[in-house]
């Protein structure tokens, strides 16, 4: 239907079908998603297979417009009885919400899709033979378990695979479809020395079975990863630099991702709220969403209302550029949609991100240490103490203590504390070693000073 | 009820001969333990945000999980689809995690002993929408009638109903009717054009709509809301460091959920992974602290009349006057261990497996007036809301943010301070516990628990307490 180059396959058929069903049955204007997906998931666990599961399922999401009155419903049951009863359900509910002068769908001249391979699909995942499957979590458990005498015991490996098709029409003209595939493959040691346990992971994720990393490294790394931590002790409370290694860098994206977010900037729930234009970070910042990059996890040819994904500059060196938008937040802002809707089956479409990266800087990770006298290299955080309203950030945080510009001692039982506008603007260097390991990447990070709680 | 006359023979025409044969045939491969979940989710949602109902939707999603056991391994398969072909093929599947002659001769079902904890008439999902859509609009209107510093509101009410039919190889015949609703409010306050300050409040249960109507009204958690984001304006920066810390009644009682609750989960301790393995008889606690996991309460978030291997849900004692006594089993881990099953199986739906997991947990009442406990700290922080939490099992690490919270000083609650993480380890953080309230009270019914990347609702409850060391994680 739509050009663009997009494929309408089957289900981007059956989504118009239901699309026309929606229209008839006194819709002004519809949109349907449908998904479908094969997904098979092997768990090892001290070199014995632990859980094997399989299995495939099908679901579709329908929001309706009557005028400026909006409705959804969803379902798993895609039998003809099934879709008229979500028709049905979605077209009931426009009854009860209120008229809203900026709900609708992207206009008409907004929707396409990007043509040409994104890489989002490879074949080898499909058939992959199950001996195949849990003999990379077997390898890769394995290999931790060999890399070090206190690697005794471990939560066990897993390997995972998704192939999935993804398809989405709407009243505007637009229908089209893409198939994506996933591989991943985990470990997660357990080391022990004296009264003190430990547990860290690593894990290797790619579109296609070749692009996986090799299981005797994913578990050696994530070994190596886990008996760093014997030991570990609390510090005394003070004020230090902090490093955020890649995988707790990257945690800052989500917290950067949730203050651009348009439902938080168009009500004043962000930090980052009325700031276009502003200095907001170091001028060492640059943070990029990217959905056509190919072969990435965050790629794909049109977000979830049929808007090509683009790339969007957020924050240029420390200077913040543009939010990330759906068709609803850009018209609440009074700018147009960056390609950034996402949704799943039931609801409104909401904002998500595309592969959201922070540029790599020039320093190798280990210069970045090198000039710290005190500070804190941090390798895990948890918890969910970011107040993206105010940018207050406090977390629980494992790592490694810095002295004299290395690696000293594993410190476990700390926070780590401050607001993210002071992060963003202390942000002291931005190391060379980015990796696109999921949708969101970060290289290592130096932040000049937080206060890390402890004693 | 009759079996016969339950929803999924009703609804689906599925006899105990059509489950005894699904069950064979899973056990065909020489699988030891077999069973079959089947679910039919019915959903619906609204909200409200700036005072307009912007969304609402509903769903549904079916389907039937099969699960295999031969000795440590599961096989797992399921279906959207509940054709006997398609459960059959699920069957087949997951019974290739074995691999030699069938060793279980006949499988025959007998319905099991029922009860209901949560006899909701008509389901809140069965109401009509007219109905519903007033909550989320009364609860926008009294946060903004609260206080004039209110400027944003955010409502949303949701319900499901889930209907579910569990049948096991060794006999179990068991099914039920969850109902489940929750009402969310979140407001933001602002003053003079400052900083904005958020605060939210929520409730519900397995309850009808009467609840929200008369018990808990949307204007009971929209105040609540506003006087929270209110109380922000004027926070300070919070202290960093060790200090006593006093947790009020209710929700903060998510500190024993991350703390000692998921350490207990017998899946990590079978597996030696947990700081809390091998420790059966121990004191990990003061002896003032006992800690129960209880899915009987009805009417409760977390509470079920069988768990969701369809083994009924109990009171379960975790720790007793400081010394740990149990673990929280499901059936692998039971029959691995000989231990006896606690009706702690539980899953996030047909699709997942399921694992060890809470129901309601929460501290018994002490003895302390909740006033003494505030008068005998003379430097110290009291936190009467919190947000989420999250646990390192093995290291048993664990953090839980305040929402919000105030300095204690000379034994009088003081001024607010901003958002910080409190941060302790299991096995040690609960014997610092040195007073504990005689005002037990649960949470008003909001908790999700994420386990392996499955979610499930589950209520915490605990009185005043004072803990005389904990790591606070503010700056000042």
């Amino acid at each position: 239907m739509s050009g663009n180059g997009t494929c309408a396959g089957h289900y981007a058929g059956m989504a118009a079908g239901i699309v026309q069903q929606a229209l008839a049955a006194g819709a002004t204007d519809a949109e349907c998603t449908i998904g479908e997906g094969d997904e098979f998931s092997a768990n090892v666990r001290m070199r014995e297979v632990e859980t094997l599961k399989e299995a495939g399922s099908r679901g579709a999401g329908l929001r309706i417009l009557r005028g400026r009155h909006t409705g959804s419903a969803y379902t798993s049951d895609l039998s003809d009885e099934g879709l008229r009863h979500m028709v049905r359900s979605a077209i009931e509910l426009a009854d009860i919400t209120t008229e809203d002068p900026h709900a609708g769908l992207p206009d008409a001249a907004d929707l396409g899709s990007i043509p040409g391979d994104l890489g989002m699909y490879c074949g080898d995942v499909e058939g992959l033979a199950t001996e195949v499957k849990i003999d990379m979590a077997r390898r890769a458990e394995d290999a931790s378990l060999r890399a070090d005498a206190r690697i005794a015991n471990s939560e066990g490996a897993s390997f995972d695979t998704h192939v999935g098709r993804h398809a989405f029409a709407n009243s505007r003209g637009f229908a089209g479809e893409y198939r994506a595939s996933y591989c991943s493959l985990s470990t997660v040691p357990v080391a022990r020395a004296g009264e003190s346990m430990e547990r860290d992971y690593w894990s290797t994720t790619a579109r296609g079975f070749t692009g996986l990393e090799s299981p005797e490294d994913v578990g050696r790394i994530a070994a190596g990863r886990a008996v760093r931590r014997l030991g570990a002790r609390k510090v005394e409370t003070q004020k230090v630099p902090v490093v955020f290694e890649p995988r707790t860098a990257r945690t800052l994206l989500d917290n950067i991702f949730d203050a651009v977010h348009g439902g938080a900037v168009y009500r004043n729930e962000s930090f980052l709220a009325g700031k276009l234009g502003e200095r907001v970070a170091s001028e060492k910042l640059t943070v990029i969403d990217d959905g056509t990059i190919p072969g990435l996890f965050g790629t794909s040819p049109f977000d979830d209302e049929g808007v090509p994904t683009r790339r969007t500059v957020v924050i240029e060196n420390g200077v913040l550029r543009s939010y990330l938008l759906n068709t609803y937040t850009a018209r609440k802002l009074g700018l147009r949609s960056t390609g950034n809707a996402s949704r799943g089956l039931a609801g409104n479409a909401g904002v998500g991100n595309g592969n959201l990266y922070i540029e790599r800087g020039g320093a190798r990770p280990e210069q970045l240490i090198t000039g710290i006298r005190d500070g804190f290299y941090v390798t895990e955080l948890i918890g969910f103490g970011v107040n993206i309203v105010t940018g207050d950030y406090s977390r629980g945080a494992v790592g490694l203590w810095i002295r004299n510009g290395e690696l000293a001692f594993p410190v476990s039982e700390v926070t780590i504390a401050g607001t993210l506008q002071g992060m963003l603007m202390n942000l002291e260097a931005v190391g060379g070693d980015l990796e696109f390991r999921g949708s969101m990447a970060a290289p290592t990070l130096v932040v000049a000073e937080m206060t890390v709680g402890g004693l | 009820m009759q079996f016969s006359e339950s929803f999924f023979p009703q609804r689906f025409g599925i006899t105990p001969r059509d489950l005894e044969k699904y069950l064979a045939e899973a056990l065909s491969q020489g699988g030891a333990y077999a069973d079959l979940y089947f679910e039919y989710l019915s959903t619906s949602s609204i909200g409200i945000d700036e005072s307009i109902v912007k969304s609402a939707s509903q769903g549904v999603s079916l389907g039937v999980g099969v699960r295999v056991i031969a000795g440590e391994r599961t096989g797992y398969a399921y279906s959207d689809d509940l054709s006997p072909e398609k459960i059959r093929k699920a069957a087949r599947v997951a019974a290739c995690i074995a691999a030699g002659p069938a060793t279980v001769e006949k499988v025959s079902l007998s319905e099991v002993g029922r009860r209901n904890l949560y006899p909701v008439l008509t389901a809140p999902t069965d109401t009509t929408f007219a109905e519903r859509v007033e909550l989320v609009k009364r609860a926008d209107h009294a946060a903004r009638a609260f206080d004039s510093r209110i400027f944003q509101v955010q409502a949303s009410y949701a319900d499901n109903l889930r209907q579910v039919l569990v049948a096991t190889s060794d006999g179990v015949l068991s099914w039920d009717r969850q109902p489940m609703t929750r009402l969310n409010v979140a407001a933001l306050a602002r003053e003079n054009g400052g900083t904005p300050q958020r605060g939210h409040a929520g409730g519900g249960g397995r309850v009808d709509l009467g609840f929200f109507l008369n018990e808990k009204t949307p204007e009971h958690f929209a105040a609540e809301a506003a006087r929270e984001a209110i109380v922000m304006l004027h926070a300070v920066d919070a202290p960093a460091g060790e200090m006593t810390v006093v947790l009020g009644p209710g929700w903060p009682g998510i500190l024993l959920h991350e703390a000692v609750g998921h350490g207990l989960e017998a899946d990590f301790n079978r597996k030696g992974v947990s700081a809390f393995s091998g420790r059966i008889g121990q004191q990990v606690a003061s002896p003032l602290c006992t800690v129960v996991d209880d899915g009987t309460i009805a009417n409760r978030r977390g509470s079920l009349n069988v768990d969701d291997e369809g083994h009924p849900t109990g009171r379960n004692v975790l720790i007793e006057n400081g010394i740990l006594r149990g673990y929280l089993q499901d059936k692998l881990s039971s029959r691995l261990t000989g231990a006896t099953e606690t009706g702690s199986g539980r899953r996030e739906s047909y699709a997942h497996i399921p694992m060890p997991r809470m129901t309601n947990t929460f501290m018994l009442a002490g003895e302390s007036d909740p006033q003494e406990i505030i008068r005998s700290v003379p430097k110290g922080l009291y936190c009467p809301d919190f947000g989420g939490g999250q646990v390192d099992i093995t290291s048993g690490n664990f953090v839980f943010s305040a929402a919000e919270s105030y300095l204690i000083e000379d034994g009088r609650v003081t001024r607010p301070v901003r958002n910080a993480t409190l941060i302790g380890n299991g096995p040690e953080a609960l014997k610092y516990v040195s007073m504990v309230g005689n005002d037990l009270k649960l949470d008003e019914g909001i908790g999700v628990c994420g386990k392996e990347g499955q979610s499930v609702p589950v209520g915490v409850g605990i009185p005043t307490i004072k803990i005389d060391r904990m790591t606070v994680g503010g700056t000042a």
